[in-house]
């Protein structure tokens, strides 16, 4: 398959191993997120009003699912600024060598936990109360001051970038579809690194620190777990690590997935589907289960979400994947097919996206001059009314994603199929199913 | 330290302060009255000072519905506050005194719960009209508020006040008089004319009749319309448009009165209760204009019927008793 590596270009080497460039930008997200959590803690308690819901689930979320993950992958990990502080304190420099001797404990990651499970249940327990998190400032203040504290907590005790690659709720996610991504870092020759001695892109060097993501790039075959933070660029006395631009999904070509992985699959396609339904429907019960938390029709709510997700969702897959095939490989095959289910869910998630962000996006200017609700006009844009925007290309746009995500996914299942020695179909069927639903709540 | 770190350093802790010194000084320069329902705290802060002839400029804002904001004896219009925007509002005082503001908008079940003052010092910049205010005319009758009342005698349909009781105008003098009117009830406006004998010759529905004519007397139509207003501003979320005590939130205080009468062990006399049947004739020909201006100004005490003295001045009470009437006479 073509690659084109970016990285051949001069500027653009020297642009990604320059520290300086990627540091500013860390600092100004580190300066929006703690600006977001101030607005969420002392602005209007108003959402629509508030600069932390605002630009976090409307700004921050277009932009990531809209553009960050399908095109750079996991781009915003890059950029992300929740690891900054934690990593400072674990390193006791911001861009200084790393000490000889760990400052705090160093520990490894407890092997059992080394899978993104954690995060898909993070994600869940956030899912189950969206409906508040997505509205109330306060609620998401605090969310993103507990994933700052959290990520330092994890860099102090553990070694790496714990927090990111175990725990965050949307690294998770964003590693998985980072696979359908046209951007990616891979080895030029697997010799040279075989041959390397010190593994410094692994270790680190007087360069730079070792992968952060305790991710070794000479073993990378797909995006999930590589954060893009460029270290390995910058230590790899060989010259040896590109950033290419490849095939979307060249990463589902032959999948490699674990069952954890799986799980995520029909965790984002579920709450898709949920969210969807909720947020989105005409159907008032659904929307007053999902925000009175603590309630009995909240836990009903809760109880069917999670249902979905961890019972009906996977158990029809199940059943897709059983007619044709071996007994003993079940799980394997279960997770393989799974793959098929990336395109889908992103797709999914995109259409679902375009719904809120394009009906919401006016609040962007109003926030902008305004960030706390307070009265103030400081672009001149704050008394802007409510306009919802491009919405006559909404459904068409909603249609080609879901549409396009079958067709996608079904070339992927295709793919699987033929290495798990049985028919794609039942698989495809699921896929156009879950696009009709989608279609029906969204259109 | 090598420089490059130093920079590094620098930069970061120059975002972390900046985000966190901006939102506080802006959160700092803008000091904002929050209006939230009742439940959740009503406003704040709800206590002003002001001081006669200075402006007091509030910058109010509302953290959950669309609110409004008005003081009570006060020309000052109302104004709205919706959720997450700034509403401005300057109020000017002439007299001294405790000022009492409120919600003017049917924010919930207990919207009229939404209230604070403003003391106000400084010396009169001008003369109260009609010099200090006495005491209300129910408390000067002694009428007991609470005292069960109900007409004996209604009239078949609701009696038009026609130009009857210009046949009558002589007669009917003593009656009309104001003060007459404002301490009896229609019903026994009725019964004295049924048993005067310069209206021996008319029956009981024509009797009903002179007795809207007299009600009629004692208002305009400008007195009637501002009336309306306010009882539709004040009033129909609880007693409904037509006064059948059917609001919007009837249904709500019937059920926070069952739920409040658990609570006391049976006891229902402090319990928020149904808003009372205005169009109920047997309940309103039985109630003078002084009867009702003391359930208007000193409230339920208790019942979800707020207290409406510290907001209406007498003028704006006695045209919302007026317009009351209207759900038993039709005016001309």
């Amino acid at each position: 398959m073509r690659r084109f590596e970016l990285t051949a270009s001069g500027s653009v080497k020297t642009l990604l191993k320059a520290r300086y460039p990627q540091l500013v930008i860390l600092a100004l997200m580190l300066a929006g997120y703690i600006f977001a959590i101030m607005a969420g803690l002392i602005g209007s308690p108003v959402g629509s009003s508030n600069f932390s819901i605002v630009f976090v689930w409307i700004g921050w979320w277009a932009v990531l699912i809209l553009v960050a993950v399908p095109v750079l992958g996991r781009g915003w990990c890059s950029v992300c600024p929740i690891p900054l502080p934690g990593e400072w304190i674990q390193r006791g420099a911001v861009l200084g060598p790393p000490g000889a001797k760990p400052r705090w404990l160093n520990l490894r990651w407890p092997r059992a936990l080394r899978s993104i499970w954690l995060q898909s249940v993070a994600f869940l327990l956030l899912a189950l109360f969206s409906t508040v998190l997505l509205t109330d400032p306060l609620v998401t203040a605090i969310v993103l001051a507990g994933m700052l504290v959290a990520a330092v907590g994890l860099s102090m005790a553990f070694e790496r970038r714990t927090f990111c690659r175990y725990v965050c709720p949307v690294g998770g996610f964003i590693g998985l579809y980072s696979q359908a991504a046209p951007i990616e870092l891979r080895i030029k020759n697997r010799t040279v690194c075989a041959a390397c001695e010190g593994k410094p892109c692994y270790n680190g060097s007087a360069e730079g620190y070792g992968c952060p993501w305790d991710v070794f790039p000479g073993g990378l075959t797909k995006n999930t777990y590589c954060g893009l933070c460029m270290e390995c660029i910058r230590t790899c006395p060989h010259d040896n690590i590109a950033v290419n631009l490849r095939p979307f999904a060249a990463d589902l070509e032959k999948p490699t997935v674990r069952l954890d992985e799986a799980f995520k699959s029909f965790v984002m396609l579920g709450s898709a589907i949920i969210y969807s339904a909720v947020l989105l429907g005409p159907w008032g019960f659904l929307k007053d289960a999902a925000y009175r938390i603590g309630s009995y029709s909240w836990f009903m709510y809760a109880l069917a979400f999670l249902a979905l997700i961890c019972v009906v969702l996977p158990g029809l897959f199940a059943l897709c994947t059983v007619p044709g095939g071996e007994a003993r490989t079940f799980r394997q095959r279960f997770a393989r097919m799974s793959a098929a289910l990336i395109p889908l869910g992103l797709t999914a998630w995109i259409a679902f996206s375009l719904s809120f962000v394009l009906a919401n996006a006016s609040y962007i200017l109003v926030s902008l001059s305004d960030p706390l609700g307070l009265g103030w006009n400081l672009l001149g844009t704050a008394n802007l009314a409510w306009q919802p925007v491009l919405t006559a290309g909404l459904a068409p746009a909603q249609t080609v994603a879901l549409a396009g995500g079958v067709v996608w996914s079904a070339r992927v299942a295709q793919k699987s199929a033929a290495e798990s020695h049985i028919s794609p179909i039942p698989v495809m069927g699921y896929c156009a199913g879950a696009a009709l639903l989608l279609m029906w709540l969204l259109l | 330290m090598r420089r490059s770190e130093f920079t590094a350093r620098l930069l970061i802790g120059a975002a972390v302060v900046a985000a966190i010194a901006v939102p506080l000084i802006l959160w700092w320069r803008t000091p904002l009255v929050h209006a939230r329902m009742a439940e959740d705290g009503g406003w704040s802060p709800e206590a002003f000072k002001a001081t006669v002839g200075e402006p007091l400029h509030l910058r109010l804002t509302s953290d959950d519905v669309v609110h409004g904001f008005a003081v009570g004896k006060l020309n000052t219009p109302a104004v709205d506050i919706l959720p997450g925007k700034v509403s401005d509002i300057t109020l000017l005082f002439q007299q001294p005194g405790t000022y009492t503001f409120y919600c003017t908008r049917w924010c919930g079940l207990n919207h009229w719960r939404m209230r604070g003052t403003i003391d106000v010092g400084g010396e009169p910049s001008e003369a109260q009209p009609g010099g200090e205010p006495g005491a209300p005319l129910y408390a000067a009758l002694g009428i007991d508020l609470d005292a069960p009342r109900e007409a004996p005698v209604i009239p078949a349909q609701r009696p038009l006040a026609a130009v009857a009781e210009r046949q009558f105008e002589a007669e009917l003098a003593s009656y009309i008089a104001g003060d007459y009117y404002r301490s009896h009830s229609p019903y026994e406006v009725w019964r004295e004319l049924r048993a005067d004998p310069a209206f021996a010759a008319q029956d009981e529905a024509q009797l009903w009749v002179l007795t809207a004519g007299i009600w009629s007397s004692n208002t305009t139509p400008q007195a009637l319309a501002q009336g309306e207003q306010f009882f539709a501003q004040n009033c129909a979320a609880c007693h409904g448009e037509g006064g059948a005590g059917d609001g919007v939130f009837a249904g709500d205080m019937e059920a926070a009165g069952q739920a409040s009468v658990q609570s006391m062990m049976g006891d229902s006399r402090m319990a928020m209760q149904s808003p009372a049947r205005l169009s109920d004739p047997r309940r309103m020909l039985a109630a003078s204009p002084a009867l009702l201006q003391g359930k208007i100004l000193r409230g339920g005490m208790g019942t979800g019927m707020p207290s409406w003295g510290p907001i209406f001045t007498e003028e704006q009470t006695w045209n919302l008793v007026a317009y009351l009437y209207t759900f038993q006479f039709e005016y001309r």
